[in-house]
């Protein structure tokens, strides 16, 4: 496996090898999808919208619906206004959305399509929607256009009423799996606070069989409850890289304050997730909440031997990525290894602190990286196990080291997206990722004298 | 008919007038009082706003036919996605050979230069330049390729003069594709312009010929899930020397030789026929169009190939060959039909599997009623007898045409390459598809349907009204298809399944169709508790 690597030390400074990120208007378009009756259209050429369609559709394992402008020699000589009038038109007359979110892509950028111009020029039915964004596949990353076009739900449809706030939260769910949002909004529902979360894909991404195709399925975030986002008295943005610039903007235009948590994954995030709703809304914690919580601390104190003083590699997107590394030092491992392909300096800030604050020392933290890199440090000294997502599985079979499939995509493995990793419930399924990792390994290494009914 | 044509009717209501006019001309209603194909419209734009199944030149460039090339690396110049996407993907299995030894297989990785805004306004070409360089000083590489993403072209970055000042820095061969993602209107435009590069660049720069009485290539075959290596097997054991794969799990080296061989096979028509036309054009190799999935399809193919050659003995293991793999998998195939007989499927697929696998199928017992194509030519519907007859249009004629002549060395005539005489060929040419290709029509029965270019509407609709069995598609419409209550298989990937070419593919498809039909769950989708009459005590039975 990977036997074409050759041994380092390397000289790989420009370009990717092996990418730890994609482009932003997948991200855009995840996004949108958590709109309730949202058809995400990406204006440029149709090969866009079919990989991401492809590769959301890989790993959620669920319809991914979204429409093209596509763009031919044409429209990329004389500009997309057309195709996107076209477009609109032929959308809402054949698949009848609420509303269509425009997302651009690095074709449509460079030609310089002015996008919001275009959508004024266009037929659009009474009550129905058409909001942009731009998302220029060389800026950023995939992460960058999901945040971009949460932004874009804010800066076209969220509006306050007045002075008087709504006793309501929003919570802004990052790039996270439909089961995900479902957990949080359960654990918000114990709470007992009104929770207005944008974007939701639970339901959307996640709906049953029923025999019956829906093409917008039950879920997703109303254009209601997006417009009355404005009128909520607190935002919390889970993941900064992910929901910082749309809970900004809620505060800027609609004066809701903005909290900046990090993605609730791990005790600790957790917790502060927990206590953020606690503290602003002056709410006790239901007992059901203390109970879940106390069963994570009793599993993480009985299973610790399993795991602790292990070395671990992280990779994927930043948000993950950091509240990840809390939760293994929360469990006693090393994070030894830390890497997103996401650009921004203070991913590497954040996590450096955070090993800091552990006592850490000799870690590698790196953004913009790519899994090449994480391969080089890999060989150079070898890890107990890694953490990230499909893409992993060629560098953890090249260096016999086990994978936890964590984080966006999974390619290779199925139910995820309905299961959480966020919240205290959350918690015990890493844990028994995490520990049934080691053990199977554990187990697949022993000799038969040392192989035992009990680990 | 009468009763097909009306459900297509009704289909096209909610369309606008103009999206309504256009997709009438991308549908054929089979009608057996027609005694020849109507015209039907392919390789034209796709409708803006219209969810279709199509990607994009690039995808069909580097995605489909350089890709594969397992020992160069291909580096996507352009921003991080499309490298991204297009990366391990397509499943196009390689494997260390001869040729090719594990270390110089690049399958497994991905090399993007991962352009930034600033590459966008002052150009990207240093950057391509000094990946390349980086690339070689590390993996040292055979050959290289580099293929363009939408923005190049627009930017003006040269990717030519790139390739030629790193080629001559380096002293290995290194490609350049201008495959933007805007070019032509689908994966075609990709095919097209990679066939071009290839054929130009790479064939007949080797000296090699493979030793062996008969050497043959396959183009257009990608190795999805092994097929290849399957047929490499039964040709092998017939007796062929299979020069070269084209390009599923092959060599450049290889590809350099492929003018050496005496047949050309061709299994995806759309994909690769240009390589094929051009190699008949320079070299004077007559072509085959073979069909590999199914039985039937695989034992037709493998005589009609023997009938190529004057080798009594290359006739007589073929049918020992057939005799015994046919033998082999019967039992196991009755089975399965068993499960399948009966059962109607659609089938839209790239540009020849929707046609192959309804041999497949009928193998099973199995009837395709709805089939289409996303990036076909209406060559590949209505059989290349129409080609003089299409008509270029502003897309297709920004695809460059080679324009070549026979080769003052190398060209020999058709017959010489298979060792008959003229009269012989000429008499051959009529019994065997020999530079042919008769197209899906004329495959399809009565009241069955032909659509390009499908979009998600129109099998929405067409799945309520024809209530096939079994849809055959790609991963954007399987869970659209599960939704609806249907199975559905994927015909790419093959569900990360295969081979499902040749004798163990046929079983391996029976099986994985015979699962998808007779999976247990699909009975109980209905709550007990919302089913009239269902009791506890009747469960409990």
């Amino acid at each position: 496996m990977l036997d074409c690597v050759p041994a380092g030390p390397l000289e790989h400074t420009t370009g990717k090898i092996n990418p730890a990120k994609t482009c932003q208007p997948i991200g855009a378009m995840y996004a949108a999808l958590g709109i309730h009756r949202c058809l995400p259209h990406s204006h440029g050429s149709q090969g866009c919208c079919a990989y991401h369609r492809m590769h959301l559709t890989r790993h959620f394992r669920d319809p991914v619906m979204a429409s093209s402008s596509s763009f031919t020699e044409g429209a990329s000589v004389f500009g997309g206004l057309a195709n996107l009038k076209t477009s609109v038109k032929n959308v809402f007359a054949i698949y009848d959305p609420d509303i269509i979110a425009v997302h651009t892509t690095c074709l449509s950028e460079t030609i310089g399509d002015d996008v919001p111009n275009i959508i004024r020029q266009c037929e659009i039915p009474e009550g129905k929607y058409v909001i942009h964004v731009n998302t220029p596949s060389y800026y950023g990353s995939h992460i960058t256009g999901f945040a971009n076009m949460c932004k874009a739900m804010v800066s076209y449809l969220a509006q306050s009423d007045g002075t008087t706030r709504k006793e309501q939260m929003n919570v802004l769910p990052g790039f996270v799996n439909p089961g995900d949002m479902r957990e949080i909004r359960r654990i918000v529902d114990l709470i007992g606070v009104k929770l207005i979360l944008f974007p939701d894909t639970s339901d959307v991404l996640d709906a049953p069989i029923t025999g019956k195709y829906e093409m917008y399925p039950e879920g997703g975030a109303t254009i209601d409850e997006i417009k009355d986002s404005g009128n909520s008295e607190l935002t919390l943005a889970l993941g900064s890289f992910a929901s910082n610039d749309a809970a900004d903007l809620l505060q800027e235009k609609c004066g809701v304050t903005g909290i900046p948590l990090k993605l609730p994954i791990g005790l600790k995030a957790t917790d502060a997730f927990i206590m953020a709703i606690h503290d602003w809304f002056g709410v006790p914690v239901p007992k059901s909440l203390t109970i879940e919580r106390g069963q994570v601390i009793d599993t993480l104190i009985d299973t610790n031997f399993q795991y602790q003083g292990k070395t671990v590699a992280i990779f994927g997107d930043p948000d993950h990525v950091i509240a990840m590394t809390e939760f293994v030092i929360t469990m006693g491992m090393i994070p030894k290894y830390v890497l997103t392909g996401t650009p921004g300096k203070q991913f590497e800030e954040e996590v450096n602190k955070m090993l800091e604050g552990a006592g850490i020392t000799g870690s590698r933290v790196k953004a913009e990286g790519d899994l090449f890199e994480l391969h080089q440090w890999i060989r150079e000294e070898k890890v107990d196990l890694l953490i990230g997502t499909t893409y992993g599985k060629y560098i953890a079979r090249a260096e016999d080291i086990p994978l936890v499939r964590f984080g966006f995509p999974i390619l290779d493995r199925a139910v995820h997206p309905l299961m959480p990793v966020v919240g205290y419930r959350g918690c015990l399924r890493l844990i028994e990722q995490i520990s049934n990792a080691l053990l199977e390994r554990r187990d697949r290494d022993a000799k038969d004298e040392d192989y035992e009914l009990i680990l | 008919m009468a009763e097909s044509e009306t459900n297509v009717e009704e289909m096209f209501v909610p369309y606008p007038e103009t999206v309504k006019k256009n997709r009438k001309k991308h549908l054929v209603v089979i009608s057996e009082s027609a005694e020849t194909c109507p015209q039907i419209e392919a390789n034209t734009r796709t409708i803006p706003g219209i969810i279709s199944q199509r990607g994009c030149a690039y995808a069909g460039c580097k995605g489909v036919v350089v890709g594969p090339i397992k020992d160069m690396v291909t580096i996507t110049h352009g921003p991080v996605g499309c490298g991204y996407y297009s990366w391990g993907t397509r499943r196009n299995k390689a494997r260390a050979d001869g040729t090719t030894p594990k270390e110089n297989i690049y399958s497994a990785l991905c090399f993007i230069t991962d352009m930034q805004e600033p590459d966008i306004v002052f150009g990207g070409e240093k950057k391509l330049a000094k990946m390349i360089d980086e690339v070689v000083a590390m993996f040292h590489p055979r050959a290289i390729n580099i293929c363009a993403t939408c923005p190049i072209g627009l930017i003006g970055d040269d990717l030519s003069a790139v390739a030629k000042a790193a080629q001559e820095r380096h002293g290995i061969q290194i490609l350049a594709y201008n495959c933007e993602g805007y070019k032509g209107v689908s994966q075609s435009a990709g095919h097209h312009i990679a066939n071009n590069n290839i054929m130009e660049k790479i064939i007949g720069t080797g000296t090699e010929r493979k030793p062996g009485k008969h050497v043959i290539n396959i183009l257009g075959e990608y190795n999805i899930g092994g097929d290849g290596w399957e047929l490499e097997r039964i040709l092998t054991e017939i007796g062929y020397t299979v020069n070269c794969i084209l390009t599923g799990d092959s060599s450049y080296l290889d590809i350099k030789n492929l003018h050496l061989a005496d047949l050309n096979l061709v299994q995806c028509h759309r994909s690769i026929n240009y390589i094929a036309e051009m190699m008949e054009t320079k070299y004077g190799i007559p072509w085959l169009k073979i069909n590999f999935i199914g039985v039937e399809a695989t034992n037709r193919s493998l005589r009609d190939m023997a009938k190529c050659f004057n080798d009594p003995e290359l006739e007589k293991q073929t049918e020992i060959v057939i005799e015994r793999e046919t033998a082999r998998i019967h039992q196991a195939l009755e089975q399965y039909r068993k499960i399948c007989k009966g059962k109607t499927a659609f089938a839209f697929v790239g540009g020849s599997r929707s046609h192959h696998y309804q041999y497949l199928l009928r193998d099973l017992g199995m009837e395709v009623v709805v089939a289409g194509y996303e990036f076909a030519h209406r060559d590949d519907y209505e059989g290349r007898q129409v080609i003089p007859t299409i008509k270029s249009d502003a897309d297709s004629k920004n695809i460059p045409e080679l324009r070549l002549t026979p080769d003052e060395k190398m060209y020999r005539q058709a017959h010489e390459y298979l060792n008959i005489t003229k009269e012989k060929y000429d008499e051959l040419c009529k019994e065997v598809p020999l530079n042919f290709y008769e197209g899906m029509y004329p495959n399809m029965k009565n009241g069955e349907i032909m659509v390009d270019d499908c979009n998600h509407h129109e099998i929405e609709e067409m799945v309520e009204k024809f209530h096939p069995d079994l849809i055959f598609s790609g991963v954007r419409d399987k869970y659209i298809s599960h939704k609806m209550g249907v199975p559905s298989r994927q015909l790419h990937s093959y569900d990360y399944a295969g081979p499902y070419a040749g004798y163990n593919g046929a079983l391996n498809f029976a099986r994985d169709v015979s699962q998808a039909l007779a999976t247990p769950a699909w009975k109980m989708i209905v709550p007990p508790w919302e089913k009239p009459g269902e009791s506890r005590s009747e469960n409990n039975a």
